[in-house]
């Protein structure tokens, strides 16, 4: 029996677990319509690589991965591609998100794909980039890129291989299913897995004892594989990553690092299958097994369920009694979150649909002031002060909730469910994670405007400079004009020099009489030409307004006329 | 040496003190040059606060010279981008009481915005560009413009300029990856006869809720 660590804090919640296990994995019909969101994982969305109108086999690739921290995503059944838009998904806020819908077609027609079934002889990455195009991500419930997580780098090499089997939360029992099923595959995955991080020494499967099935079909597949299978007793949140590696190996991890920088990997179990199910069979990430438990829904058992699949459809097929159900939550009781539609997909997250009826988990009670009990402390499974932190968010003092290490908190909810005074504690952390989420991105972005306003400033000022100093250029040149010409002569001989200038501008006495004649000649002509129209227009009868014009018109041209005869004779 | 001293205390005191206060004068003088700051340094800190929309609403031509203006004891309260967030972390930085928002520079508003520019109505007459303070303008004289909108920190000097009144100051859609968790309500009636009219306690027709159950 292997030495296991006991972790600060904890609840024993209600397990509820046994009523969804009385059956083997269910599969259900498929339905008609499948909405598959591009953003099932943590990091980049996927980009779709079809169209609509497109017809897709089961397994066919429809969204390629984004950049390094993001997977692919696959058709779940055979179809036709019907839409590519915003669709309500699986999400606290009741948002939309991108999705892909694919009308089925009947036929469930998988794709041709060979598996690698010698995967010993395979390079790790060859392997790692099979796992991001069969598009797995954690399956534990964050999502994290699985292959991401396995390629850690070369500063830090992997000595513990840790897969997460603990399933600590109440009622979902997807993992417990799955290993009395297929304990062979999953331990296949467990290889696979080994081979890719260079065969750490230490590969623990961490299991709660409450799972004595799981742990009886496990036992025949790891004799003499070097594969340890650690029980320990049960405990809410045993199965957070920081809180198994502790059970499991005594290293505690320190804030803000990663497992991989204490040399350590962890896997939640169906993701190894998955992952299994990728390398030697080549079926990429289409389904998942999802529980579907609580009272309103009159079965509760384990399905098989095609990513994709409408949670409606879901609790349909198990009787859900809609006036029995306080409300469907995706996930457990602890840390899973009420859905605000029924209609959304199944994600390859998604562990567990919960029916509850109003007894098993009532309406949430009115907050009452903190009472300062501490017991909030006692069970907090991170030892952080949530009795502080509560205070601090209220008062949203971001520096001493930092300091308070807010962002150690997993979430589990262990202080909400024991406050007396029904405070939603979880729902302080994450608000205020949020604001100072956002407090520090607008700090980089009021950052960036600065220096941009700083250069633009900048810029606007050497324009400025640049403008003044040709005006100075300009200025010198004129002085410099200037000085030349006042240095060649006197004030008289300036003034001499101008008068000679505007004489040689005046015309000669010959040239002025010309000029005048010409003036009479030409208003001679024009009068005529007055005369000339005046006359058409008398002999064609026109208007008497057009006549009225051409009369001003030989008026006008006949005091010109004058006017140039008269200055002529002045000049004579 | 110590015979000096002993037959002269007065004399031998005065050397000592004067020699100490020379040791002491030319070792401030040296850490006076060595750590020398450059600038105010509290306005470093106030322009830290403010938000970079540049705006000028407060009157200044920008954060900076309303940091500066601040610093010699300036209102803190006529930035309405940053709203009470800002004059109160001013406030507890200069430890001086926060006073509510100055209405007469501008409302505080919830809403983000961003300049968006109708490109079949842009003229391409360059005077946007010329007013943004921070460059998210992009175009050139008679041709489109556009608004780089992760630059644009929507501060709406641009609207102003347009002659034909193309700009819009669009409010920034929020989408599911920006989306977070809000604030609990904060209960108000939990005197047993105020639960008629709180909401949290209106409607509860269900069963009594047994607690032993409840996971």
């Amino acid at each position: 029996m292997r030495k296991t660590w006991l972790t600060p804090g904890g609840v024993h919640p209600p397990e509820n677990k046994q009523q969804s296990l009385t059956q083997p994995i269910g599969e259900l019909p498929i339905p008609d319509r499948l909405v598959v969101p591009l953003s099932q994982h943590i990091g980049a969305p996927s980009i779709a690589c079809v169209k609509v109108g497109d017809c897709v086999l089961k397994g066919q690739k429809i969204a390629d991965s984004a950049g390094s921290v993001s997977v692919a995503v696959h058709a779940p059944t055979s179809g036709t591609i019907t839409a590519i838009e915003a669709r309500p998904v699986a999400h606290s806020s009741g948002m939309t998100a991108p999705c892909i819908e694919i009308s089925n077609d009947g036929l469930d027609q998988w794709i041709a794909s060979e598996g690698i079934a010698d995967f010993e002889h395979t390079s790790p990455s060859a392997l790692l980039s099979v796992i991001t195009e069969a598009g797995i991500a954690g399956m534990g419930g964050a999502g994290f890129p699985t292959a991401v997580k396995l390629n850690p780098g070369f500063q830090r090499p992997i000595d513990t291989l840790i897969i997460n089997a603990t399933e600590c939360e109440p009622y979902i029992t997807a993992d417990d299913a799955i290993i009395r099923e297929r304990a062979e595959e999953i331990i296949e995955g467990v290889r696979i897995l080994s081979h890719i991080l260079g065969n750490p020494s230490n590969i623990l499967i961490g299991i709660e004892d409450n799972k004595p099935e799981a742990i009886a079909a496990l036992r025949p597949h790891i004799q003499d594989t070097g594969i340890s299978l650690v029980s320990f007793p049960t405990k809410y949140p045993s199965g957070g990553e920081k809180q198994l590696i502790y059970i499991l190996t005594g290293k505690e991890l320190p804030s803000g690092q990663i497992p991989a920088d204490i040399g350590t990997v962890c896997v939640n179990i169906g993701t190894i299958y998955a992952i299994k199910r990728a390398v030697v069979d080549a079926q990429p990430l289409i389904s998942r097994v999802t529980t579907v438990t609580g009272k309103a829904c009159a079965i509760n058992r384990n399905y098989n369920v095609l990513i994709g699949t409408a949670v409606s459809h879901l609790l349909q097929h198990n009787n859900f009694d809609q006036q029995a159900c306080s409300r469907v939550v995706m996930g457990g009781p602890m840390m899973g979150f009420s859905l605000t539609s029924e209609d959304v997909p199944i994600v390859k997250t998604s562990n567990c649909i919960l029916a509850p009826s109003y007894q098993e988990i009532p309406e949430d009670e009115p907050a009452q002031p903190c009472i300062r009990c501490g017991m909030c402390a006692e069970v907090c499974p991170a030892s952080l002060l949530p009795q502080q932190l509560f205070w601090y968010s209220q008062a949203k003092d971001h520096d001493r909730l930092q300091a308070h290490n807010l962002f150690d908190c997993i979430e589990c909810g262990a202080c909400s469910y024991v406050c007396p005074s029904n405070i939603p504690l979880v729902q302080y952390y994450r608000n205020s994670k949020g604001e100072i989420k956002t407090a520090q991105q607008e700090k980089v972005k009021s950052d960036h405007a600065r220096e941009r306003f700083e250069f633009h400033k900048q810029r606007i000022e050497q324009a400025e400079q640049e403008r003044e100093a040709k005006r100075a250029a300009r200025r010198e040149a004129a002085k410099q004009a200037k000085s030349t010409t006042a240095g060649s002569g006197s004030a008289a001989d300036i003034v001499a020099a101008a008068q000679a200038r505007a004489a040689a501008k005046k015309l000669s006495p010959e040239q002025q009489q010309a000029k005048l004649e010409r003036a009479v000649t030409s208003a001679e002509m024009r009068a005529q030409k007055a005369q000339e129209k005046l006359d058409s227009a008398t002999a064609n009868n026109d208007t008497e307004e057009k006549l009225n014009v051409f009369s001003a018109a030989l008026t006008a041209a006949q005091q010109k006329l004058d006017q140039a005869k008269a200055r002529l004779a002045e000049h004579k | 040496m110590l015979d000096m001293v002993i037959q002269q205390p007065i004399l031998a005191a005065l050397i000592a003190l004067v020699s100490l206060g020379l040791v002491f004068g030319a070792l401030l003088g040296f850490a006076a040059e060595k750590f020398k700051v450059d600038g105010d340094p509290v306005i470093d800190q106030i322009d830290e606060l403010l938000p970079q929309t540049q705006c000028g609403q407060c009157g200044f031509p920008g954060c900076r010279p309303y940091a500066e203006s601040i610093a010699s004891g300036d209102a803190i309260n006529k930035c309405p981008p940053g709203g009470q967030a800002t004059i109160n972390a001013i406030a507890s930085l200069l430890d001086v009481p926060a006073p509510d928002l100055d209405e007469e520079h501008g409302q505080e508003s919830e809403v983000k915005t961003v300049a968006y520019i109708r490109e079949d109505e842009c003229i391409g007459c360059t005077k946007c560009i010329q007013a943004c303070p921070v460059d998210a303008i992009l175009g050139a004289a008679k041709l489109m413009h556009t608004v780089i909108v992760d630059e644009c920190t929507g501060c709406d000097l641009c609207v102003e300029p347009c002659p034909v009144d193309c700009i819009d100051m669009l409010p920034v859609e929020q989408d599911i990856s920006q989306w977070q968790w809000s604030a609990p309500q904060t209960p108000d009636g939990l005197i047993a006869t105020d639960g008629m009219n709180s909401p949290n306690l209106a409607g509860q027709d269900n069963p009594e809720p047994n607690r032993e159950d409840a996971a």
